[in-house]
C-alpha cells in the first residue's frame, strides 16, 4: 500500500554545493534522481527512509563530454540522453545496449547512471558495463572529492562505499581496446528485470561481468584469467562456479541462471571471434 | 439488406476513450466522498484471534462483520463466501476489516494490528479432502472402446494461474441516496453485484442501485469479484453515511482477486491402427481456491469441452473443482475450456508422434461434422465449421511447406483445434430468462440492457443490430448505460453470450417495436405518438434438450470454431521461446462488426500467448509472490508477434443476423498452439506456462 | 510550485513529494491520465514533460517544476492519432489509451513498425494485441 506522500520532506537544492552543505548538516536524506526506483517503494509503502534531497534541478550532473581522454558522464545523465549521446556510442556501445534495455521509453526517459548505480540492485542493467569499463565512481562531500574505481564500489547486497553526506556526480570511464558486448535476459523481450545480465569486453585481457547471479554485479576473475592465458572457452566457463552465487528467486531459478550465464560467456566468445 | 451489420461502424465510446473524457471508477468523486481500505488476511488458514487499531480513530470509518446487517455471504452460487471475516480464515488476502477516512493519505497512514492464529493449510488440490463440485460426462463404453483399440496414449497435462491484469484495477464508489444505496463501479454484471448487495444489506435500506461506470477491462475479472467490493464500500457508506470510494491498486489487486484456476488434465486415449478416436477418458481437476465462487460452472464448462472438437463413441469425462487454502479463482476468460483444451490438443500432437500419423491427418479424420454428436450426444448442425477451419488455417500459414523447411533449425510450427459453446451451458439460458428493452426516442432508438461494455464492443454492436432491425441509420441509436434502476436483467456480461443470446433478444424487440412503428421512422412516430418501448425476454431454440443431472443433451445452442497455428524460435542460450507469427482462424457465424471482431482475436490471442509463455503466478505458502506487474510479465509490444486473422462466417440461424458468440473462442487456441510448436523443436513440454525455466528442464531431459 | 499544464500556466499548493499522477488527477481534476500499476510498468499514467513520455507515477511533483506538462487533454480533441485510434479501434477498455496516445506523439514522423514496437513496449495493453495500435499510428501517420 502506498506511502503517505504528504508526510515526507524534500530539499531542493539550487546547486550542487547546497546539495553537498544539505547533506553535511541536515541529513540522514535520501537523494532522488529520476525517481524511477525511489517512487516504486513510495506506491508500495517500502520506502526506507522520510526525508529527500532532489538532484533533478543540478544540470550541471547531466553533461556527457570527454576530459583527458576518460568518457566523463554525469550521474543524472538518463538512459535516453546516453542513448542519443555520440560520445558514448563511439566510445561505449555496450553502454547503449543497456540503456536501450532499461524499462520503457518512459522510464530511459527519467531513470539515470547514477541512479542506476546508486540503487545498488544487483540486477541494475548498466553495472556490469561499469564493472568492465572499469569506471571511476566519482564521489564529492562538502569536504572532497573521492575517486573510486567501480570494483569496489559495493561492499555486498545493496551496499556500497558512499558515506551519506556523498553524492555520486560522475563515472570516468578510461578508453577501452577491444570488442563490447552485452546480452541482458529478462522476463520477456522488453522492460524486464534482468534474470542474468552480461557485459563483456574482447580485449588483450577479457573483461567479464555478470549482474543478477551474485549479491551485488560482480567480475569473473577466474575466467577472465583463464581466457588471457589462452584456455579454450569450455575450460573456461568451467570456473563459472568459482565465481557467481546464482539463487532462486520470483524471477528465476539459481540452475537456470547458471547455465545461461555459461551460455552468455560461450557466446560472447563466438560472437567476439574476429576481434581477438 | 443490411446497413450497420457487417461494417466496422465507428464505436460508440471511441471518442470519450480517444480524449481521456471517459470516465472510470476512480476518475469520479461525490460531495463528501470518503476512501475505503481493506485490511486483509496475511495467513492461508487459521483464525482471526484479534484485531487493534493502532490509529486515533478520529476521522475514520469501522466495519467489520458485525456492522453487516443482512447475511455475511458474498451471494453466488454456493454462498460459502463471507463478505467480511468473523473468526475462521480460508486464505491469505481474506477482508476483515474496512476502514473509511475523507484524507486517504490519513487512510494510507493508519496501521491495523490483526492477531491471526494460522492453522494447517491445504494446497495440492489432489490432496484436498473436498470437492466443490464433481462432474460425470459418459458416452458409448469406454472400457468396450479400449478393448477395440489398437494403440492407447496417456499423458497428464497441467496449466497454472492467470491473472486477468485487466489494466483499470478493481474499484466502486458507495453512495447512500435516499434512503437507498447507489454503488458506481467497474462491474461487469451489475445485477450480480445488485443481487450480493440486497443479501448483506438486508431490509436496512430501501432500494439497491447498480451503475456500471467505464470500465477498464474485465475479461471475467470483473464478473463475480466486485460483488464483494460492493458490499464493502456499501457498508462503509451506510455507517458513515457518506459516499465511500474503494479503489484497488494494482498488488492488492492481484494478491486478492480471482484468477483463472489451475489445472490437472490425465487423458488415456485408445486409437486404430489408422488414428480413429475409439475411447477418450479423461480426468479433470481444478483448483477452485477456498470458496465455491463460480467453480462449479467453471468446471462444467471445462469438461465439455475437455474432449475437443473430436467425434468419439466412447467417452468418459470425469471432472472435479476442488478446495485448497489460495484466494478463490474465478471466471476468466474461457471459463475452464482453455485449461481442457490445452490437455486435449497437446495429447493429441503426442498421439500423432507417437504413431508417427501427421498432426493435420490426424485431426482431420476425427474433428467433428455437421451429423456428428459431442461428448454430451449433442447432435450438431451444419454450422459445425471445424474442418474448414483447420483446412483454413493449414493453407494460410503455409503449414506444411514450413513443418519441413523449419525442421532442426531452432524454429518450431504447431497447431491447434478448438471450439466454444456461445452462451451458458444446458438450461442455463432458459434459467436466465433474460430480457433487453428497445424504446424509441425523439432522436431515434434507444437500447436498454444490462449488458456491459468492458472494451469488446457491447454498446457498438448492439446498437448495429438494433439499427438495422429497425432500419434506421446506426447514428440514431444510443444505448443507455446499465443502470440496474433503468435496464432489464439481461443476464451477466459472460459466456460469449453478448452478442448471440442478448443480441438476439434486442432483435426481436426491435422487430417488434418496427411492427407497431408501419410505416414511420421511430422519430416521427415519436412525434405523433410520443413513447414505445418493447421488452422481449429469451426464448430458447424449441429443439434444445439438455439433461442437468447427467450432462446428456445440447450443451449449447452453438458452437464457434478455431485453429491456430504458432510459429516460434527458440533462443539455444537462454531457452527463451519467442513467438514469431500465430495464425488464427476462427468461425463465428455472421461477423457483426469486423474491427471488433477483429481486435477481440487479437487481443485474445495475446492474452493466450501470455499464458503459454510468460504468465506465472507464483504462489507461495498460499501468497501470490510476484503481485506485481514488474514480476507477473503480461506481454508488451515486443513480446506479441504479427497476428494473421481470418474470420469464416457460417450463420447461425438463432443467432442476431447469423451470429455466434466471440469474445473466449481466441483464448483457447494460443497455448496448445505454441507448446505443439515447441514439441516441433523437440521439446517435450506438459505445462504451462512454459517460461524459459521449464524449457531448460525439458531440454535437459531430452539430452 | 509553478508549471505549464497543457498551455497553460499553473501554480498550485501541494506537498513536494505529491506524485505528478495525484495532483493532475485531483488538484488539477485532470482525469485522463490513469493509473494502472505504480511502478512504470504499464505506462497508463503516461505525460509528457516538456515534450518527453514520463510515467507520472513515478514523479515527485517538485521535479516538474518551470516544465510544460502534457496530458491527454491537452491534446484536445481532433489530434490525428485521437481520430485514428477512433477509426481504426485501438482502443478496446479505453484505459490505456491516453498514455498510448501521448506516447504514440513522440515518435516521430511515419515511424516504422519496428520503432513503434520499440517505443511503445512500455505501455501495456490486455486487449488489443497491440494490432489494432499499430493501424491507427500508421493510419495517423
Amino acid at each position: 500500500m502506498r506511502t503517505a506522500t504528504s508526510s515526507l520532506d524534500l530539499l531542493q537544492p539550487r546547486s550542487l554545493g547546497e546539495a553537498l552543505r544539505m547533506l553535511r548538516d541536515e541529513g540522514p536524506l535520501t537523494p532522488i534522481a529520476g525517481a524511477t526506483d525511489l517512487y516504486v517503494a513510495v506506491n508500495f509503502g517500502t520506502l526506507g527512509s522520510s526525508r529527500f534531497l532532489n538532484l533533478w534541478a543540478l544540470d550541471s550532473l547531466r553533461a556527457i563530454s570527454l576530459r583527458d581522454d576518460s568518457l566523463r558522464i554525469g550521474a543524472l545523465a538518463t538512459y535516453t540522453a546516453m542513448i542519443r549521446s555520440r560520445l558514448v556510442r563511439r566510445r561505449l556501445p555496450m553502454l547503449v545496449s543497456a540503456a536501450r534495455e532499461v524499462g520503457g521509453m518512459q522510464i530511459q526517459n527519467r531513470g539515470t547512471l547514477g541512479g542506476n548505480v546508486a540503487n545498488a540492485s544487483p540486477a541494475g542493467d548498466a553495472l556490469p558495463v561499469l564493472a568492465v569499463a572499469e569506471a571511476v565512481v566519482v564521489l564529492r562531500s562538502a569536504k572532497e572529492e573521492r575517486r573510486i574505481p567501480f570494483g569496489q564500489f559495493y561492499t555486498g547486497y545493496r551496499a556500497s562505499v558512499r558515506r551519506p553526506d556523498e553524492l555520486i556526480v560522475a563515472f570516468e570511464i578510461p578508453p577501452l581496446d577491444g570488442a563490447q558486448w552485452f546480452r541482458k535476459v529478462g522476463t520477456r523481450a522488453a522492460q524486464a528485470i534482468s534474470k542474468v545480465v552480461m557485459a563483456a569486453v574482447r580485449g588483450p585481457r577479457p573483461r567479464i561481468a555478470l549482474g543478477s547471479v551474485a549479491p551485488t554485479v560482480i567480475r569473473l576473475p577466474h575466467i577472465e584469467e583463464a581466457l588471457a592465458g589462452g584456455a579454450a572457452i569450455e575450460d573456461a566457463v568451467r570456473l563459472l562456479d568459482q565465481d557467481i552465487q546464482p539463487i532462486d528467486d520470483v524471477r528465476s531459478t539459481a540452475a537456470y541462471r547458471r547455465d545461461v550465464a555459461s551460455n552468455l560467456l560461450r557466446r560472447f566468445w563466438v560472437d567476439t571471434e574476429s576481434a581477438s | 439488406m443490411t446497413n450497420a451489420v457487417g461494417r466496422s461502424v465507428s464505436r460508440k465510446d471511441g471518442i470519450g476513450k480517444a480524449t481521456g473524457q471517459a470516465r472510470y471508477a476512480d476518475d469520479l468523486t461525490f460531495p463528501g466522498m470518503l476512501h475505503g481500505r481493506t485490511i486483509r488476511t496475511t495467513v492461508a488458514c487459521g483464525q482471526v484471534a484479534g484485531v487493534r487499531l493502532d490509529f486515533d480513530p478520529a476521522g475514520f470509518t469501522v466495519v467489520d462483520h458485525r456492522d453487516i446487517p443482512g447475511r455475511n455471504v458474498v451471494a453466488l452460487i454456493a454462498d460459502d463466501q463471507p463478505c467480511l471475516v468473523e473468526r475462521e480464515i480460508r486464505h491469505a488476502a481474506e477482508p476483515v476489516l474496512l476502514l473509511a477516512h475523507e484524507s486517504r493519505e490519513a487512510l494510507l497512514g493508519a496501521t491495523v494490528g490483526l492477531d491471526e492464529q494460522p492453522g494447517t493449510p491445504i494446497f495440492d488440490p489432489e490432496q484436498s479432502p473436498t470437492a466443490f463440485k464433481t462432474i460425470l460426462i459418459e458416452k458409448g463404453d469406454v472400457t468396450a472402446g479400449f478393448s477395440a483399440a489398437d494403440h492407447i496414449v496417456e499423458g497428464t497435462y497441467r496449466t497454472g494461474h492467470q491473472e486477468h491484469v485487466y489494466i483499470e484495477p478493481q474499484g466502486v464508489i458507495a453512495v447512500p441516496e435516499d434512503g437507498g444505496i447507489t454503488v458506481y463501479g467497474s462491474i461487469q454484471c451489475p445485477f450480480y453485484a445488485h443481487r450480493a448487495l440486497a443479501v448483506v444489506l438486508g431490509d436496512t435500506v430501501s432500494s439497491v442501485r447498480v451503475v456500471q461506470t467505464e470500465t477498464g477491462g474485465g475479461f471475467g475479472g470483473k464478473e463475480e469479484y466486485p460483488s464483494g467490493i460492493a458490499a464493502h464500500a456499501a457498508l462503509l457508506a451506510l455507517k458513515a453515511c457518506r459516499p465511500v470510494k474503494l479503489v484497488y491498486d494494482r498488488v492488492e489487486d492481484m494478491l486478492a482477486t480471482t484468477k483463472r484456476h489451475p489445472s490437472i488434465v490425465r487423458h488415456r486415449t485408445g486409437l486404430t491402427r489408422d488414428g480413429r478416436l475409439v475411447a477418450m477418458d479423461i480426468e479433470v481437476i481444478l483448483d477452485g481456491g477456498a470458496y465455491t465462487t463460480l467453480s462449479p460452472v467453471v468446471l462444467s464448462r471445462g469438461s465439455i469441452h475437455a474432449g475437443g472438437p473430436y467425434r468419439c463413441d466412447n467417452v468418459r469425462i470425469a471432472a472435479r473443482a476442488m478446495f485448497t487454502n489460495t484466494p478463490p479463482n474465478g471466471a476468466f476468460r474461457g471459463f475452464g475450456a482453455p485449461q481442457t483444451q490445452f490437455a486435449v490438443e497437446v495429447h493429441l500432437e503426442r498421439i500423432a508422434e507417437s504413431l508417427g500419423l501427421d498432426p493435420v491427418r490426424l485431426r482431420e479424420r476425427n474433428l467433428l461434422r455437421a451429423g456428428d454428436t459431442t461428448a454430451t450426444g449433442q447432435k450438431l448442425g451444419d454450422d459445425c465449421a471445424a474442418l474448414e477451419v483447420l483446412r483454413t488455417a493449414v493453407r494460410r500459414s503455409s503449414y506444411r511447406r514450413k513443418r519441413k523447411a523449419y525442421a532442426g533449425t531452432g524454429r518450431g510450427i504447431g497447431l491447434a483445434m478448438y471450439w466454444h459453446g456461445s452462451g451458458f451451458t444446458g438450461s442455463g439460458e432458459l434459467k436466465l430468462a433474460s430480457r433487453a428493452t428497445v424504446e424509441i426516442t425523439p432522436t431515434g432508438a434507444r437500447v436498454l440492457t444490462s449488458s456491459t461494455e468492458i472494451g469488446q464492443g457491447t454498446r457498438t454492436m448492439h446498437a448495429q443490430i438494433v439499427a438495422d432491425t429497425l432500419g434506421v441509420p446506426y447514428e440514431q441509436i444510443e444505448v443507455a448505460t446499465p443502470d440496474t434502476s433503468i435496464v432489464p436483467d439481461s443476464g451477466p456480461t459472460v459466456a460469449s453470450r453478448t452478442c448471440m443470446v442478448v443480441g438476439r433478444i434486442l432483435q426481436r424487440a426491435a422487430e417488434e417495436v418496427r411492427r407497431k412503428l408501419g410505416d414511420l421512422t421511430p422519430i416521427e412516430y415519436y412525434q405523433r405518438h410520443g413513447p414505445l418501448s418493447v421488452t422481449s425476454q429469451y426464448e430458447q431454440p424449441d429443439w434444445i434438450e439438455w439433461d442437468e443431472v447427467n450432462y446428456r443433451g445440447d450443451a449449447y445452442a452453438a458452437y464457434a470454431w478455431g485453429c491456430d497455428v504458432a510459429e516460434v524460435e527458440l533462443d539455444p542460450d537462454t531457452w527463451e521461446v519467442r513467438p514469431l507469427r500465430v495464425t488464427v482462424v476462427n468461425e463465428i457465424g455472421r461477423v457483426i462488426h469486423p474491427a471488433l471482431a477483429r481486435g477481440q482475436v487479437e487481443g485474445g490471442t495475446a492474452q493466450g500467448l501470455g499464458y503459454a509463455l510468460l504468465e506465472r503466478v507464483a504462489m507461495q505458502g498460499g501468497v501470490m509472490a510476484n503481485a506485481q506487474l514488474t514480476n507477473y510479465i503480461i506481454p508488451t509490444t515486443m513480446d506479441t508477434p504479427k497476428l494473421d486473422v481470418v474470420m469464416l462466417e457460417h450463420p447461425y440461424a438463432g443467432g442476431p443476423f447469423g451470429a455466434k458468440g466471440l469474445g473466449e473462442l481466441p483464448i483457447d487456441g494460443p497455448a496448445p498452439a505454441v507448446i505443439n510448436a515447441i514439441r516441433h523443436l523437440g521439446l517435450d513440454v506438459r505445462a504451462i506456462p512454459a517460461i524459459p525455466e521449464t524449457i531448460r528442464e525439458a531440454a535437459c531431459a531430452s539430452g | 510550485m509553478r508549471f505549464r499544464l497543457n498551455e497553460q500556466d499553473v501554480e498550485l499548493k501541494v506537498s513536494p513529494m505529491a506524485r505528478l499522477l495525484d495532483v493532475l488527477r485531483e488538484d488539477c481534476g485532470l482525469t485522463g491520465t490513469k493509473e494502472g500499476c505504480g511502478e512504470g510498468e504499464c505506462g497508463a499514467c503516461t505525460v509528457l514533460v516538456d515534450g518527453e513520455a514520463v510515467c507520472s507515477c513515478l514523479i515527485p511533483v517538485a521535479q516538474v517544476e518551470g516544465t510544460e506538462v502534457t496530458t491527454i487533454e491537452g491534446l484536445g480533441a481532433e489530434h490525428p492519432l485521437q481520430r485514428a485510434f477512433m477509426d481504426e479501434v485501438g482502443a478496446q477498455c479505453g484505459i490505456c489509451t491516453p498514455g498510448m496516445i501521448l506516447t504514440a506523439t513522440t515518435l516521430g514522423r511515419r515511424p516504422s513498425l519496428a520503432k513503434i514496437r520499440q517505443g511503445l513496449a512500455g505501455n501495456l495493453c490486455r486487449c488489443t494485441g497491440y494490432e489494432a495500435i499499430y493501424r491507427a499510428i500508421h493510419a495517423a501517420s
